[in-house]
């Protein structure tokens, strides 16, 4: 069962509002994508200040056999990137929803998150892949 | 030929029983009996049969005796190296190649070895080349290397595209003194890339903001050292990366192109180990600072451990290439030349510390001996005042060209002409494997022709 | 306890020199001591390791030992053709005849190698049916960057600057895509059908005034002959493109049939694969380009002429340029031509015929035991998938990894991508019934034990130097060089 407290996108990215600031929100990718992925061994993230687009490509993930593009879920602007990434990859692969988060980003739009899907939405979107 | 081949496919009914085939018409007919059908031409109905069995106007197979006796009579045709006194140099080198060498690539486990995929099965292979990126990095100074490419001249050409890349810009500068080769192998590797070559005089470079490199060769293709420190000062001054193509041999002597800051620094392993061999196969060395990493092109090899903690080699970082990043990898190259990079990881620690130093300095003081002999006599002089290391130009009372035409008459292979940039020039090229016979030899001939 | 004193290989160079320990003793300096440069250009330090010559000879036996080869292991890597490196063509490419020439040496002591390399390039053009021959390039990647620009720069001739995309298979080898983005073009994927082939539909949405031809590997990476190739041709053509091929599977075809009368234009060869020349652990190879008498001008320089009784280089009309620091990889043409003389006209086709019937012979016995995706004969190999094993819990990888227990070198893995855990597998000619026999009894066995025993599939592989390698770890914290009391 995905965590209820956020939304999800058909790419596997997770999002929900930033607890400290309503117009910021904080996403990643889900378990589902790092089990997908295997060993995650590097990020290649936007800068802060970068925009990023709804389902736009905004980085790379690379595991050791593959490349895979990162995609925004949302539109907006990049606040603060999870630094730890840079050098212990493996935190999405071990927390995919907590202290694996990969993007805070001012949002263009808060509604936008209402027309992601919902966590028992997700559900059956991974059950039927 | 006189008598009937017993192997040949008149007397064997169409069958050729190779040494190097081991089934036989037996064999054949047991395994397509597990087929079900009657002969292996049937296992080629996909194939047009209008264009299928095409005659070959080859030659007949030839037994190794004749092989022997046919390729000795096209070897002997050619002038080898060793045969007499030898000056030409010009980005190939004579150089001593130590015995254990020779020995030890053609071995069959490291000379009949795939690519090291499968880390478990190659553990020598890659080892070895965790020592040859270990070693290269220290010959220039540099933060990390890969395990080889091409030759001398792609390296260069992958470096000007890798330094277009990183700096996200789309010109690329190349010193008029590097090898002409060079620059045309850059140019034809950046025509499709629409990337802008410019050449540039090294004593005024007169880079622009939307230069991503400067080119330069250590020592240049005449043989002299040019100020490094202040063209590399000058290329970072305006964000550019400084590529610099540098003589192994010479780094048991001179300064790194490390310690003067170069960002990538590339050469041909050719001199550390690897026979002339009419122009190849050499070795591409490619070392950079560990930062670029990530843009650098072809394998890897990593140190880890295995699910034992024992120490092992693998390939890393491969999502950098073709395999795997297809068409947005950094480089398409695939297939390098690791066995050469067998034979300068020999050499370098067989010379080691003490060897190269040896090497370079015999080369250097020999080169200069006959410079200085060569320049003592009428109608020859050194046209270029810099300090140089095996190799330097003498401008010739008359065509360079005539000159090597009586040389070679007298069992001398002289040096390359350079006329089209120094008037009546001659590259020469004096290293270890020229004894002061030799040299002496190239100057008294030279005293007679004018 | 240090088993085999020095001749363990745990140790590095550096870690195991002795400061004073020589490899070499050279010659005395026999001309007067000249001045040295400023002391500003010399370096300070070298580090080198300090060895003695029987050492090295012990080190570096010792790391070979570590290696499967085919000297040592049946090596079956699909699309690799590991077949037997003559011992002949290492000889004659070893002797100084050879060896010891320089490339810019006169022609006219150069002749025995321009010689040959005359001789090479017209047996690679009646092999392949594509008579312009040029042997600079100097691995397979290579001559397919090599051939991309051709194509290049025949549409740019043609004052036709529209052709911005080169349409390639889904199976295709990773080079194929890479080289095209090398020579400036966009890739478009082709998909194949179910039958392996190109599907002619998706070739013909593609084909039209923007495409600038196709790369096509015959056989296929499936190792399947595609029997539309003609059509697949002409559609292009009609289109305005140019066909290239890419060559590395042409142990199938030899003296079967030839590219150029299919409708190829242009083609690289691997010589490292067909031709036997070994492959020394990742080259060195050759990758000649052969092509149309219409293409011919603009190969890369140089090519080797005939002017009356003598050999010279020269540089092709419209060449495309220098794309080597020289003029190729000499002392493997020299290999692959000793190899061509050797097997000569009638032994050429038993190359093909053995190499083919091996495959069919081998995929023939193992199906039902693992799954063949594409069920219909077979060129040189045979891809199958693991699917029925990883259906009882263990990966292609697994049984890849268990093989080297078994005293074989795994075949290609996950390759072609398209190919659900896919198993490639090339016999190639030079393997006896014998091991072929035994190859797919281990085959057979493997799958047994992935019903009785899992785990000892699944933890291969267990009699290697190393056990299965952290490579996360590797990719992670990159350690690509030796440092005196390197961190982690």
């Amino acid at each position: 069962m995905s965590p209820d407290d956020r939304k999800y996108t058909e790419e596997h990215e997770w999002v929900m509002i930033d607890g400290s600031d309503d117009g910021t929100a904080i996403a990643g990718i889900t378990e589902y994508a790092q089990d997908q992925l295997g060993d995650i061994v590097f990020f290649e993230l936007p800068k802060i200040g970068d925009s990023v687009a709804h389902l736009g490509k905004m980085g790379e993930v690379e595991s050791v056999k593959a490349v895979s593009d990162l995609f925004s879920p949302i539109n907006g602007t990049v606040t603060e990137i999870n630094e730890k990434l840079l050098d212990h990859p493996e935190l999405v692969n071990e927390d995919p929803f907590g202290e694996g988060w990969i993007i805070k980003v001012a949002m263009a739009d808060v509604t936008e998150l209402d027309s992601l899907m919902s966590s028992q939405d997700y559900d059956t979107f991974i059950a039927g892949l | 030929m006189t008598a009937t081949r017993p192997n040949t496919p008149i007397a064997n009914e169409g069958h050729f029983q190779s040494h190097y085939i081991p089934s036989t018409v037996d064999e054949q007919s047991e395994m397509l009996s597990a087929l079900g059908i009657d002969n292996i031409d049937q296992l080629f109905a996909d194939i047009p049969v209008e264009f299928r069995n095409p005659h070959l106007d080859l030659p007949a197979p030839l037994s190794e005796l004749e092989i022997q006796q046919e390729l000795g009579r096209m070897a002997s045709k050619n002038r080898a190296m060793g045969s007499g006194p030898s000056f030409l140099g010009a980005g190939s080198y004579n150089h001593f190649i130590p015995s254990i060498i020779k020995s030890l690539i053609t071995r069959g486990e490291f000379i009949t070895a795939y690519t090291p995929y499968q880390a478990e099965a190659s553990q020598g292979t890659l080892q070895v080349i965790y020592e040859f990126q270990t070693l290269i990095c220290n010959l220039y100074g540099m933060e990390v290397a890969n395990a080889g490419m091409y030759d001398g001249a792609t390296s260069l050409a992958e470096a000007a595209l890798m330094a277009c890349r990183v700096t996200k810009r789309e010109k690329v500068a190349l010193a008029d003194s590097i090898s002409p080769a060079y620059i045309d192998v850059i140019r034809t590797y950046c025509q499709s890339q629409d990337i802008a070559v410019e050449i540039v005089d090294p004593s005024n470079p007169a880079l622009g903001e939307e230069t991503a490199c400067l080119v330069l060769q250590y020592p240049n293709y005449f043989g002299y050292i040019e100020d490094l420190e202040a063209l590399v000062d000058a290329t970072h001054v305006q964000g550019a990366l400084a590529v610099v193509s540098c003589d192994p041999t010479a780094m048991g002597m001179l300064q790194t192109p490390g310690h003067y800051g170069a960002d990538i620094v590339t050469g041909d392993g050719q001199p550390l180990g690897i026979p002339v061999s009419y122009g190849g196969p050499y070795v591409g060395l490619f070392a950079t600072k560990q930062e670029y990493i990530r843009q650098m092109p072809s394998r890897l090899s990593g140190r880890t451990i295995d699910k034992n903690g024992k120490t092992g080699y693998v390939l890393t970082l491969q999502t950098r290439e073709q395999h795997i990043r297809r068409e947005r990898a950094t480089s398409n190259i695939c297939t390098n030349e690791a066995l050469y990079a067998l034979a300068s990881t020999i050499y370098m620690a067989a010379m080691g510390k003490q060897g190269m130093k040896q090497v370079a300095e015999l080369c250097y003081h020999k080169s200069h001996y006959a410079a200085a002999q060569i320049a003592s006599l009428p109608g020859y002089s050194l046209p270029i005042d810099k300090p140089f290391f095996q190799e330097f130009v003498v401008q010739c009372p008359s065509s360079p060209t005539d000159i090597n035409k009586k040389l070679i008459d007298l069992n001398i292979l002289g040096g390359l002409d350079v006329s089209e940039k120094i008037p009546d020039g001659m590259l020469l090229c004096v290293t270890e494997m020229n004894s002061k016979d030799d040299i002496d030899a190239l100057v008294a001939a030279l005293s007679e022709l004018k | 306890m240090q088993q085999g004193g020095n001749r363990q290989t745990e140790k590095l160079m550096l870690e195991r020199s002795v400061p004073g320990r020589v490899g070499v003793v050279l010659p005395d300096l026999d001309v007067p001591a000249q001045p040295l440069p400023n002391n500003a250009l010399l370096r300070d330090d070298l580090a080198l390791p300090e060895l003695s010559e029987p050492e090295l000879v012990q080190y570096f036996t010792g790391l070979s030992l570590k290696n499967f080869s085919i000297d040592t292991h049946f090596y079956p890597l699909g699309s690799c053709t590991m077949k037997y490196n003559p011992k002949i063509n290492d000889e004659v490419a070893f002797s100084p005849g050879f060896a010891s020439i320089h490339p810019m040496q006169p022609a006219e002591h150069s002749q025995g190698a321009l010689e040959l390399l005359h001789k090479l390039q017209g047996f690679l053009g009646e092999i392949t049916g594509l008579p312009a021959v040029s042997l600079a390039t100097l691995a397979g990647a290579h001559g397919e960057l090599g051939g991309m620009l051709m194509i290049r720069a025949h549409h740019l001739a043609n004052g036709d600057t529209t052709r911005t995309k080169v349409a390639i298979p889904d199976s295709a080898h990773g080079t194929n895509p890479a080289s095209a983005a090398m020579a400036g073009f966009d890739v478009v994927e082709l998909a194949s059908d179910e039958q392996g082939n190109v599907d002619l539909n998706a070739l013909r949405a593609v084909s039209g005034p923007d495409l600038a031809g196709v790369m096509i590997t015959l056989p296929s990476t499936l190792g399947l002959f595609d029997t539309h190739i003609v059509e697949v041709c002409n559609i292009v053509h009609e289109a305005g493109g140019l066909v290239y091929g890419d060559g590395a599977n042409m142990n199938a075809l030899l003296g079967r049939v030839k590219l150029g009368d299919l409708g190829f234009d242009v083609a690289h060869l691997n010589l490292h694969k067909t031709f036997s020349t070994p492959h020394g652990g990742g080259g060195p190879g050759a990758g000649p380009v052969c092509c149309t008498n219409q293409l011919a001008p603009y190969l890369a320089a140089p090519i080797v002429s005939q002017n009356g009784d003598s050999y010279e280089f020269s540089t092709p009309a419209k060449s495309i340029g220098k794309l080597s620091g020289f003029h190729g990889n000499f002392g493997v043409l020299v290999r692959a031509y000793t190899y061509i003389r050797t097997l000569g006209d009638a032994g050429i086709k038993s190359i093909s015929g053995n190499a083919v019937l091996s495959a069919n012979y081998m995929m023939n016995a193992l199906r039902g035991v693992y799954h063949l995706p594409f069920d219909r004969t077979c060129m040189h190999e045979a891809v199958f998938s693991a699917d029925f094993q990883k259906e009882r819990g263990s990966s292609g990888l697994e049984i890849a990894k268990r093989l080297l227990d078994y005293g074989f070198h795994a075949p290609t893995m996950y390759f072609p991508l398209i190919v659900h855990e896919a198993l490639m597998i090339e016999p190639t000619e030079s393997e006896t019934k014998e091991t072929i026999d035994a190859f797919i009894q281990a085959l057979i066995d493997i799958d047994q034990e992935v019903t009785d025993d899992k785990d000892l599939v699944n933890n291969a592989p267990h009699t290697t130097p190393v056990a299965r390698l952290d490579e996360a770890k590797a990719a992670r914290q990159p350690d690509l060089r030796w440092q005196p009391e390197a961190a982690d």
